[in-house]
């Protein structure tokens, strides 16, 4: 590997491996029940969130949805903060009132999820608006899910964004599921990018979830939307979902969806690929490193205080 | 013997009735025919009546509204299932500014029988957007019906009457409320729109409470025994229309109101029960109350403060004592294990 490479492979893995370790320790500490909030997970999901926030400038931001530790983590929000909130803790990101379906970070760039399915798209258009407006070359991103391009707002978002040449990247990671139904029980045609160009913004599908060819499609595709022209720019990630919709679980005895299904996705998992393309004594020292850091982040959130009774009235109006 | 059902099966049963007794009556929302079928509501109607009839849709509140509302106008009997009701806020055009206005429009030509099923969500980090109680939203616009079942037996009945009502019904679930058991009778029956219900009567204070709240001020009631406080309990079942006759008659008596909402106070249920009684009542003297609600915040998700967002059976007992007495006792009823909150924990 040559040095840029072995530099991108570097941080692309400790990225994907720091995702994928914060959301098994989820899963281990939620019998527990210290996190008395519902998880979204997106272990199977991390290689989205990833290659394109690798792709950002600090500066850019980025919207997403209730499934959204990854895209939290993967912009740069606090993990020990993330923990506390999913803790419900003062010390998380919301002050222990938004819960892991409410992450936000905005020095990072993240401005905050919605549990309502589609509801941050147009956020993230407005937004660019703003940047545009006042000629700061920073980019939003919208993540949203192949569920959410069913919402009207979808449509009225991307004609929006169309019409008024938005510097806004669109990031759907398909994992052909809304809960438990099937994209094709949804759209009556399953090629979203086809619905997208009819905008008139261009549109690409990675149907592998290879994180590189992730990263490569973003970056090229917020280099120009960074210079400002065509405007928006669409790209649909193929992806998989190996845990339940909502919870630690798994969900393959409720018969909607074989565990074979996932099977293609587990062998092309993108954690160990890259761990595998990296020298042993390397990648340990970044394991390690992920460990220390989550274990932190646990006692962190573990000793963190919840929020006293005068919190409920605060916070309302500015 | 009496028959007990969850208020999960009977929702479930009297869907499942109305669906038999009328080939119009249709069923659809997201995830109505998912392997968790709306929480078991709607748990076997997919295969007993077929794809046609009772579908899951595409994420599209607002258009399976509008859609649900051209169907009705042909003739059919739409249900339509939210499982949360923060969703419904995706539909509100179809439902404020059709559903609710198409029969005096278009000058009693067209009707709109619709059901509009959405569930409140309570505790364990539902948070801000899965837990409103929005239904006062919808008491304000005229043509609509509300109902907010707190029985198993309301709920069926209810249910069944909402079917077959001519205009378009909000049909307000508790997702709390779906763990509780109670006698449901076999076959057909319908609670009808326009009367509450005295379900515990008593001498010293009137508690009336909206939806999941109804279950806190039963327990309320129990709780101010201990203190030889006599309360009347009285669900008003339906909220548009609104029996608020029976509540006046039991505020006349016991000259005292607690109105307990599921939801914020300002222009909430409780307001329009209060402002009713001040004009029905300005004959009589001194009469006290109080309202109780969410406090005035979105939902936290932490529980230190959830806990201090929702009233509950020791603070409407506390409340309603100080009413009786007439000033601040500082009586909080120590937590008894009979009259235990349900605890939802997870899935959610
Ligand atoms: C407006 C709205 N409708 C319904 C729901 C219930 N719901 C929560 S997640 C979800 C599926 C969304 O699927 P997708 O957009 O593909 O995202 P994924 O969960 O797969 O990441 C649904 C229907 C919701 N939260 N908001
Ligand atoms: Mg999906």
């Amino acid at each position: 590997m040559k040095r840029d490479e072995l530099e991108l492979t570097v941080r692309l893995y400790r990225s994907l491996r720091r995702i994928r370790r914060v959301e098994e320790e989820i899963v281990r500490v939620y019998p527990s029940d210290s996190i008395k909030s519902p998880v979204h997970l997106s272990i199977g999901q991390e290689a989205v969130a990833t290659g394109v926030c690798e792709a950002l400038e600090p500066r850019d931001v980025v919207f997403g949805s209730y499934r959204g530790h990854a895209m939290y983590l993967a912009k740069g929000g606090s993990l020990p903060r993330m923990i506390a909130e999913l803790y419900g803790k003062a010390d998380g990101c919301a002050r222990g009132k938004g819960g892991s379906m409410h992450l936000v970070d905005v020095e990072r760039g993240v401005m905050g999820t919605s549990a309502v399915v589609g509801t941050t798209i147009p956020n993230a258009v407005g937004y660019a608006y703003a940047l545009k407006h006042r000629r700061e070359n920073r980019i939003a991103v919208s993540f949203h899910g192949d569920g959410a391009t069913e919402e009207g707002v979808f449509a009225e978002s991307l004609n929006f964004a169309a019409l008024k040449q938005l510097p806004i990247l669109f990031v759907c990671e398909n994992n052909g599921y809304a809960i438990h139904t099937h994209q094709s029980r949804r759209q009556a045609t399953l090629d979203i990018c086809t619905r997208v160009r009819a905008y008139g913004i261009p549109a690409e599908t990675i149907e592998d979830g290879d994180v590189f060819r992730i990263f490569q499609a973003a970056r090229a595709a917020a280099a120009a939307v960074r210079s400002g022209s065509p405007g928006p720019r669409y790209i649909e990630c193929i992806t998989s979902r190996w845990l339940e919709h909502v919870g630690p679980g798994e969900d393959f005895e409720l018969g909607f969806r074989s565990r074979e299904e996932t099977e293609a996705w587990r062998k092309n998992d993108q954690v160990a690929r890259l761990g595998g393309m990296l020298p042993a004594p390397q990648r340990s020292v970044i394991d390690e490193a992920i460990e220390a850091e989550i274990a932190e982040a646990f006692a962190f959130a573990e000793a963190s205080p919840f929020p006293p009774a005068g919190e409920l009235l605060m916070h309302l109006y500015r | 013997m009496e028959r007990t059902l969850s208020y999960v099966d009977a929702i479930r049963e009297a869907t499942d009735l109305e669906m038999a007794r009328d080939a119009g009556v249709v069923l659809f929302g997201l995830d109505v025919d998912d392997p968790k079928a709306i929480l078991g509501t709607t748990r076997g109607l997919a295969g007993k009546y077929g794809g046609d009839r009772v579908f899951g849709t595409p994420l599209s509140e607002d258009a399976m509204c509008g859609a649900a509302i051209g169907m009705a106008l042909a003739g059919l009997r739409p249900i339509h299932v939210h499982i949360r009701m923060d969703f419904v806020l995706l539909a509100m055009n179809q439902l404020v500014n059709m559903a609710a206005k198409t029969h005096s429009m278009f000058g009693g030509q067209e009707h709109v029988p619709l059901v509009v099923r959405s569930i409140i969500g309570k505790s364990w980090g539902q948070g801000a957007q899965h837990s409103q109680g929005l239904y006062p939203l919808f008491m304000h616009v005229p043509g609509l019906k509300v109902v907010a079942p707190s029985t198993p037996y309301d709920a069926k009945g209810c249910l069944a009457a909402a079917v077959r009502d001519d205009n378009p019904v909000m049909f307000v679930e508790h997702r709390i409320l779906y763990y509780q058991k109670g006698r449901v009778p076999e076959g057909d029956y319908v609670v009808a729109p326009g009367k509450a219900r005295v379900a515990v009567p008593g001498r010293e204070v009137t508690l009336v409470g909206i939806s999941y709240m109804q279950v806190e001020c039963l327990r309320a009631q129990r709780y101010l025994e201990e203190v030889s406080v006599s309360a009347e309990v009285i669900d008003p079942i339906w909220l548009a229309p609104l029996d608020i006759g029976t509540i006046e008659a039991s505020v006349r008596r016991t000259g005292r109101l607690i109105v307990v909402d599921n939801g914020w106070m300002t222009c909430g249920a409780g307001a329009e029960i209060v402002a009713s009684l001040a004009e029905r009542m300005q004959d009589a003297p001194g009469w006290k109350l109080r309202r109780m609600g969410f406090a005035p915040v979105p939902c936290p998700t932490t529980p230190s403060l959830e806990a201090l967002f929702y009233p509950n059976a020791r603070t409407i007992a506390a409340a309603a004592f100080d009413l009786v007495k007439g000033a601040p006792q500082g009586w909080l009823p120590a937590a008894r294990a009979d009259l235990k909150l349900i605890e939802f924990k997870g899935p959610f």
